[in-house]
């Protein structure tokens, strides 16, 4: 049995219940309210200033960003893309841009690949070199960002062969892989562990058949650890760098790694 | 519960809205048996209604900062529930499945009766425990393409970069549906039985047996209503509890 003095001062059951459920909603919306704003906030927070990366908020770009790191630590040269048997492979292949090879008088024939190993010291290379590199063929699921995947059959030679063949040792022990169309118009960044994944390929085949036009004749880059927005057609120019090579796509909100 | 709950809400329909963002880049599913297309997702109006075209890059960008918090919600949650021992409230019980369907009937007014129960009736257990199973197969799901070279294991127990899409577009408008019944079956419980989610606290009156003037008087107040006739405490759900049994001014209770 309660004391009588302690009664007097405590309140009743009903002012208790009372000022809890204040206390309770008050707090409610209040955080509610503050939920609100932070939302406001980054719904409306202004775009990030362009340079590599551009054309996404601020605060969603750093996200994205942190969010790179995280995923890069679980990234591994052991991680295989699934492949398939040949048979399953399409036979009417996904053309989805023609972004960098429009037509613009571009002669194959004349195509040299340029690989840009210092300032000065530039690797020229026609296609029947390239092709006489070990071949190294694939049968994928090839991803587009938009959410559509294809089965798809690529070959030509791996990129860590022709690194090899080529004595690139320096180069690679840069972070990052710059790759353009001969135009210019098209370019992307990779960052060093994807580029030198097993299955990234300078690709000059499809279905067993020279690369047509569409498909980016004469080398075109197969990067199943990317979506297809880093598969560049048509290589003009390779290049090594610390920082991050420009990209069409991160230009335009997207993100730069863009790892699968 | 009801912080995670009200934290998982907005976070939830943030995810569904970048999700629709994403999905309208190649939005190919369709309700399609025998050649007739039932239901295609979306429709044009849909889409402008919302002002969903032309935003992939945007809607992956926030798909992809929010996961983090729907995943660390989602995770405390199952924490809080072990610790608390709230589980055994919520795991449906090997009775549960046969009572859910005597739940549905009482719901739908075919029977009268409702089996006994807790916290939580026998649909309800199925029904929260599916849903944080389903939270788990979203995460799940989302990371099988989010990253199906990395995690090629859990694509693989998806059944593929395919399928995997499809169940993760599945359990969303799974949650469209719970969302809709639950909201359904919150207003048909009325507003005590809301409250205590924001405040903590339930409020259980009771119908005072033997001393009825002092009672009265104590506890007809207009924010309470009778709530369950077969409890005669005041019954809560937080310390608030015991405090306020003690406190309480009880004649019947002083009586025994």
């Amino acid at each position: 049995m309660p004391i009588k003095k302690k009664e007097k001062k405590l309140p009743t059951v009903e002012q208790r219940i009372k000022r809890r459920n204040f206390l309770s909603f008050t707090t409610f919306f209040l955080l509610g309210g503050a939920g609100l704003g932070g939302w406001k906030w980054l719904y409306h927070s202004s775009a990030e200033t362009p340079g590599i990366t551009a054309g996404a908020a601020k605060p969603l770009r750093r996200a994205l960003n942190r969010t790179e790191l995280f995923f890069r630590n679980l990234f591994s040269n052991n991680h295989l893309v699934k492949t398939y048997p040949k048979s399953m492979a399409a036979r009417k292949v996904r053309v989805n841009a023609h972004i960098g090879i429009e037509a613009e008088g571009f002669k194959p024939e004349s195509w040299q690949l340029a690989v840009v190993k210092s300032a000065g010291d530039i690797l020229n290379l026609t296609i029947e070199e390239i092709k006489s590199l070990p071949k190294t063929e694939i049968v994928y699921d090839f991803k587009c960002v938009e959410g559509w995947d294809q089965i798809q059959h690529w070959a030509g030679v791996s990129f860590v062969d022709f690194v090899s063949h080529y004595n690139l040792q320096q180069q690679i022990k840069m972070q990052y892989v710059g790759m353009e169309t001969p135009n210019g118009e098209y370019y992307i960044g990779l960052d060093m562990e994807s580029a030198l994944h097993p299955q990234t390929i300078l690709a000059y085949e499809m279905n067993e058949q020279p690369l047509a036009i569409e498909h980016g004749a004469p080398l075109r880059l197969i990067i199943p650890v990317k979506y297809g927005i880093k598969n560049l057609k048509r290589i003009g120019k390779i290049t090594f760098s610390n920082n991050r090579p420009r990209d069409y796509w991160a230009e335009r909100g997207y993100d730069y790694y863009s790892g699968l | 519960m009801r912080w995670t709950h009200w934290i998982n809400f907005p976070i939830l329909a943030i995810m569904i809205w970048s999700g629709m963002l994403i999905y309208w880049a190649n939005d190919v599913y369709t309700v399609t048996i025998f050649g007739h297309t039932f239901v295609q997702f979306f429709p044009d109006w849909f889409y402008k209604l919302l002002h969903i075209p032309h935003r992939l890059a945007e809607g992956m960008a926030y798909h992809f900062l929010f996961m983090w918090f729907f995943t660390l919600n989602g995770f405390f949650y199952i924490l809080y529930t072990i610790f608390s021992g709230e589980w055994r409230e919520l795991v449906p019980q090997k009775k549960s499945f046969k009572e859910a369907w005597l739940v549905l009937l009482h719901d739908l007014h075919i029977r009268k009766t409702i089996p006994p129960q807790n916290k939580y009736n026998a649909a309800q257990r199925i029904a929260y425990t599916a849903i944080i199973v389903m939270g788990l197969g979203s995460l799940v799901t989302g990371l099988a393409i989010y990253k199906p070279v990395q995690f090629y294991w859990l694509t693989w127990i998806c059944g593929g970069y395919h399928l995997a899409r499809i169940l993760h577009f599945g359990l969303t408008l799974g949650y469209v549906l719970f969302f809709v019944i639950h909201v359904v079956q919150v207003i048909l419980a009325g507003w005590n039985n809301f409250r205590p989610v924001i405040s903590g606290f339930e409020v259980v009156e009771i119908p005072p047996p033997i001393m009825v003037e002092m009672a009265a008087e104590v506890q007809n107040t207009s924010t309470m209503e009778v709530a369950d006739e077969e409890k005669n405490t005041l019954t809560n759900q937080d310390d608030i509890a015991d405090q306020a049994r003690d406190d309480q001014i009880n004649p019947s209770n002083n009586m025994q």
